[in-house]
């Protein structure tokens, strides 16, 4: 029973240790940011890195995402003789819920896990520490690109998947379940409001990008230098992105709508 | 071997630094002097790199003190260390290239960190930098298609691209084929003389480091138990020394890990 105890608290311990030194971390990280102003190739080519080669995924989620949305929320409208609403109800969904979720649960499989496996790596093979020893900061030359690149990366994403979601839904909508056309899209605008729908997802992106870049490299840079240790690494990214990013969504959604 | 405080480079004292329970230096005195090849030798696991570590202000000791140029390592601030790594080059024993660059890439990245030089300047002088190590042709290929030996001949160019006054070696020998080895040994004794630098090698390759090395400084147990030149050391009395240099599997270093004995093993209570 002791045992169970002393374990539990060396189990918290060992997790607000984490959580200090990956503050600690961060405001490294943040310090470096100004700098990136002076070479903005840095962050491009992170944006690349982690944006443009997570289009695709985004895209074809995205797409299926709002195709299914469309079949399941019909068969529940058409109960109320709601079915011409279906336009509103795919984009609330996306917009407020569904796009900045998915796409930071996607963003943190793909990009986050490589993101870690990459840091970690090169703390493997000593590169970050040849950086240092070359006078080449790694916190300015490696994390905070890739941080701040994560950060705009995501409502990026967010938005074309929200964007291919209504376009999926649309298609599905209009040529597969008879929904008109014109209602589909005049009452989706008379009833999506800018600031408290559209705006508060952008602002839900950008917190879960922030969050989501932050866990990658941070795993990544305190991974054990070993094979065994970049693998724990990626998987804590992959786990601690998505639990963060489920509970931050209750927190925010309670916060914005609640 | 003594010198004035003017030929001194890297004056370690009373340097104690622990990982742990585990001590792995319990006072260690040492001067590295200016223009000379230095090395630190000792079996794996004395914490020889460590302590290139501790004199490149990657690690902080728990007591003692690493001056280098007659300044406190461990007593600069962030921008006065990072002034002073521009001077220093480090090897390091898997070459640490970066792998998504070029070899050309990987020498040219510290001037285009730390030097604004057009383009056609920084290409001469990295192109001048593989030539000395023999690479100039291999400047488009990955660090990937290198061979050992050429990784590290890359990352020595990589080292001294910045004209630095000292290079920190860490194990350059360790795996190499004898033709590596030997160009590597060459490499590390000309580049010395000809830039006017000082090396520090950490090695555990009697041969090859009693070959180019102005003085050698032996660990044991977390201190230097013996110092001076190749030759004085060949002819040392220690038996610890005489173990090392003639690579004896038993003596003071034993060749068994510390453990209970086999009899209590094999035929004691069983977990």
């Amino acid at each position: 029973m002791m045992g169970l105890f002393a374990g539990l608290g060396r189990r918290t311990i060992d997790s607000f240790g984490r959580l200090g030194r990956g503050t600690m971390f961060l405001l490294r990280a943040l310090a470096g940011m100004p700098g990136l102003l002076l070479r903005p190739g840095l962050v491009m080519q992170q944006l690349y890195a982690i944006g443009v080669l997570s289009l695709l995924i985004i895209m074809v989620s995205g797409t299926f995402v709002g195709m299914v949305l469309a079949l399941q929320g019909y068969n529940t409208l058409v109960t109320f003789g709601a079915e011409q609403s279906l336009g509103v109800l795919v984009a609330l969904s996306l917009l407020r819920e569904l796009g900045p979720v998915v796409t930071a649960l996607l963003f943190g499989g793909r990009a986050g896990s490589a993101l870690t496996a990459e840091i970690g790596l090169m703390k493997t093979t000593e590169q970050l520490s040849s950086m240092e020893m070359m006078a080449v900061d790694p916190m300015r030359r490696i994390i905070a690109p890739r941080l701040l690149a994560g950060f705009l990366a995501m409502p990026l994403l967010a938005a074309i998947f929200s964007f291919l979601g209504i376009m999926g839904a649309h298609v599905v909508s209009t040529a597969a379940l008879g929904v008109d056309d014109g209602a589909f899209w005049s009452q989706m605008q008379a009833a999506v409001d800018f600031r408290e729908d559209v705006m508060n997802g952008v602002i839900k992106s950008l917190v879960f990008g922030f969050v989501a870049s932050w866990i990658a490299v941070y795993e990544g840079y305190d991974a054990v230098p070993t094979s065994e240790g970049v693998s724990r690494a990626t998987t804590r990214t992959v786990v601690h992105t998505s639990l963060a990013v489920l509970g931050l969504d209750f927190v925010l959604t309670a916060v914005m709508f609640g | 071997m003594n010198g004035t405080s003017g030929d001194i480079l890297v004056d370690v004292r009373g340097l104690c630094f622990s990982r742990g329970e585990r001590v792995i230096f319990d006072g260690v005195d040492l001067q590295i002097r200016r223009g000379q090849v230095s090395a630190i030798m000792g079996p794996s696991g004395t914490g020889k790199t460590t302590l290139l570590r501790l004199i490149g202000g990657q690690l902080r000791p728990d007591a003692g003190t690493v001056h280098v140029e007659g300044r406190d390592v461990h007593a600069m601030s962030h921008r006065e260390l990072y002034a002073l790594r521009r001077r220093m080059g480090m090897l390091f024993q898997s070459g640490a290239l970066f792998t998504h660059q070029s070899v050309f890439e990987n020498v040219a990245f510290p001037l285009r960190e730390h030097a604004d030089l057009p383009e056609p300047v920084l290409r001469d002088l990295v192109l001048m930098k593989l030539e000395a190590v023999g690479l100039r042709g291999a400047r488009d290929m990955m660090p990937g298609e290198l061979s050992g030996g050429m990784a590290r001949r890359v990352a020595l160019a990589r080292a001294v691209v910045l004209d630095p006054m000292m290079i920190l070696y860490d194990e350059p020998f360790a795996g190499q084929d004898p033709i590596s080895m030997g160009t590597l040994v060459s490499l590390i004794r000309l580049m010395n003389d000809t830039l006017s630098l000082s090396s520090v090698i950490v090695s555990h390759d009697v041969v090859e480091t009693s070959q180019i090395a102005d003085e050698v400084f032996v660990l044991s147990e977390g201190r230097v138990v013996e110092s001076g030149s190749p030759a004085e050391l060949a002819q040392s009395e220690s038996a610890w020394v005489q173990q090392f240099f003639n690579a004896l599997p038993d003596g003071p270093v034993p060749f068994h890990y510390p453990a209970p004995s086999l009899g209590d093993d094999l035929l004691g209570p069983r977990p």
